[in-house]
């Protein structure tokens, strides 16, 4: 069964325009390595050149940030919501 | 906070709405006024921050700004009016602020935020807003909040989502214990780049400016230890646990980092690479007049414009074509054949990365037009709108 996974407006444009998208997957690492799969682009926004998780992307797994649950081999179900959620520096002070 | 002042008869009158609440009531009403917060920024948080702080009479503000008005700011920069373009932002909002409450002390600090200044800047205030749009200010705000042990009620938005917490509280966590490290320049677009609803502003300052206030006079739940994320296209919030970092680098329990550093150099940004870059990689770049001369005379030369449909609408530079920097990857196909090649965006900086990725593809006269289509606009037609 497929788990939902939130995309963030700054990737939106990596998966279509989709904010929404589903992969499968037991754990959290087996399903973005699924996502990636189905959408490329997303590869290099999440995972460095040393192929772990950026330090300014962070995943949550419902309300909670998997670096405090088991990282990337956090389990995941179909009734969960995983979500991307990148620093975002706008405060719309620029022109 | 000394709250030996008394609220004259004016003042009763005008803050009745908060008075008569027992949540606020006098003593509240009297925390605020011999409060002090500073508003990083006067632009599109800072508007709504300053301005309902103002009206709830918290008794000195402060602004850092060193911006002018100009007519993109007034879509949501709603403290700025139109007859205020071109005068400092700082100026502007100052006025703004006495209209509102006249009985509150604005203060401005007409600067950049720097290592230098922070601590002289934060230091001679309760409560720290956030309202900037760039990661190194990002980083040296929460760092001189951390340090200094002022919270930092912080606000991010990117078009229709904004993002909202309030950190290095006392035990709480901080913007570090969340992100350790910024991204990489160009990887995250800013609101310059990327557009922003002018309304989203306004609902994550006045979230900004309520955490202000519930700080100042101690009542409800903080967004402490919690991060606030809105979505404004599906007009939902949704909250995430935060936090606070034992290893982090600033706040954790064996911090690193115990003095303010160079955040553009931590960020990424250092300004050499600009220097060296027009010298020694110029058969990479044209200018725009030279853009005009070969257009005038060479109809073979193809001109790629790579910025998004959306401003390709707004104004284009006649016979180019419009390929996406996003979509340029997988339409390589399209250019097959193409030799002579001048590309362009904005400004110059997706249009960079579009040759780079060109010449890595083969295409090795792929050029970059300097300054994009503002600096044609600017030097070659100035008929066409700028954004």
């Amino acid at each position: 069964m497929a788990t939902k996974i939130m995309i963030p407006t700054p990737l939106r444009v990596y998966t279509g325009k989709q904010d929404v998208v589903e992969a499968e997957g037991s754990t959290v690492g087996e399903l973005l390595a699924n996502m990636t799969n189905q959408y490329s682009e997303l590869q290099k926004h999440l995972y460095g050149e040393d192929g772990k998780l950026r330090s300014f992307v962070n995943i949550y797994v419902n309300d909670d940030d998997i670096r405090y649950l088991e990282k990337e081999q956090t389990p995941v179900g179909p009734e969960d919501t995983v979500s991307i959620i990148p620093s975002v520096a706008g405060g719309g002070s620029s022109r | 906070m000394s709250l030996s002042g008394r609220l004259s008869n004016q003042e009763v009158a005008r803050y009745s709405r908060h008075l008569i609440m027992p949540e606020v009531g006098m003593e509240g009403q009297l925390k605020l006024k011999a409060s002090s917060v500073l508003c990083i920024g006067a632009g599109g948080l800072g508007s709504p921050v300053a301005m309902y702080l103002a009206a709830a009479g918290v008794g000195r503000i402060g602004i850092v700004d060193f911006d002018i008005v100009d007519y993109s700011n007034l879509q949501r920069q709603v403290i700025h009016g139109t007859p205020d373009v071109g005068r400092l932002k700082l100026d502007s909002a100052s006025d703004r602020l006495n209209a509102i409450n006249p009985e509150i002390h604005v203060e401005t600090h007409n600067e950049a935020l720097s290592s230098s200044n922070a601590f002289r800047l934060l230091g001679g205030y309760d409560v720290i807003v956030d309202g900037t749009d760039n990661f190194p200010t990002r980083y040296l705000v929460n760092d001189a909040c951390v340090l200094l042990g002022k919270p930092n009620v912080y606000g991010s938005i990117f078009r229709f989502e904004g993002q909202a917490s309030v950190f290095a509280t006392k035990d709480g966590p901080c913007y570090r214990c969340l992100y350790p490290e910024p991204p990489p320049p160009g990887l995250v677009p800013s609101c310059a780049e990327g557009g922003v609803l002018g309304i989203l502003p306004g609902v994550v300052g006045t979230i900004q400016a309520t955490e202000a206030v519930k700080l100042i006079i101690g009542v409800g739940e903080p967004l402490i230890n919690r991060f606030m994320i809105y979505d404004a296209l599906r007009m939902k919030f949704r909250e995430l646990k935060l936090r606070k970092d034992p290893e982090c680098p600033v706040c954790g329990d064996t911090p690193s980092v115990t003095e303010l550093i160079d955040y553009e150099l931590f960020c990424g940004m250092t300004v050499e690479p600009v220097v060296t870059k027009s010298s020694s990689d110029s058969d990479e770049e044209i200018s725009v007049e030279q853009l005009k001369l070969e257009l005038d005379g060479d109809d073979d030369l193809f001109l790629l414009d790579v910025r998004e449909p959306e401003e390709f609408q707004i104004c284009r530079i006649p016979g180019s074509t419009l390929i996406p920097l996003s979509e340029l990857p997988s339409r390589l196909v399209e250019l097959e054949g193409r030799s002579e090649m001048v590309v362009h965006c904005k400004s110059g900086v997706r249009s960079a990365k579009a040759v780079k990725l060109l010449r890595e593809a083969g295409f090795k006269k792929a050029k970059n037009l300097s300054g994009g289509i503002l600096r044609w606009i600017d030097v070659v037609d100035p008929s066409l709108p700028k954004y």
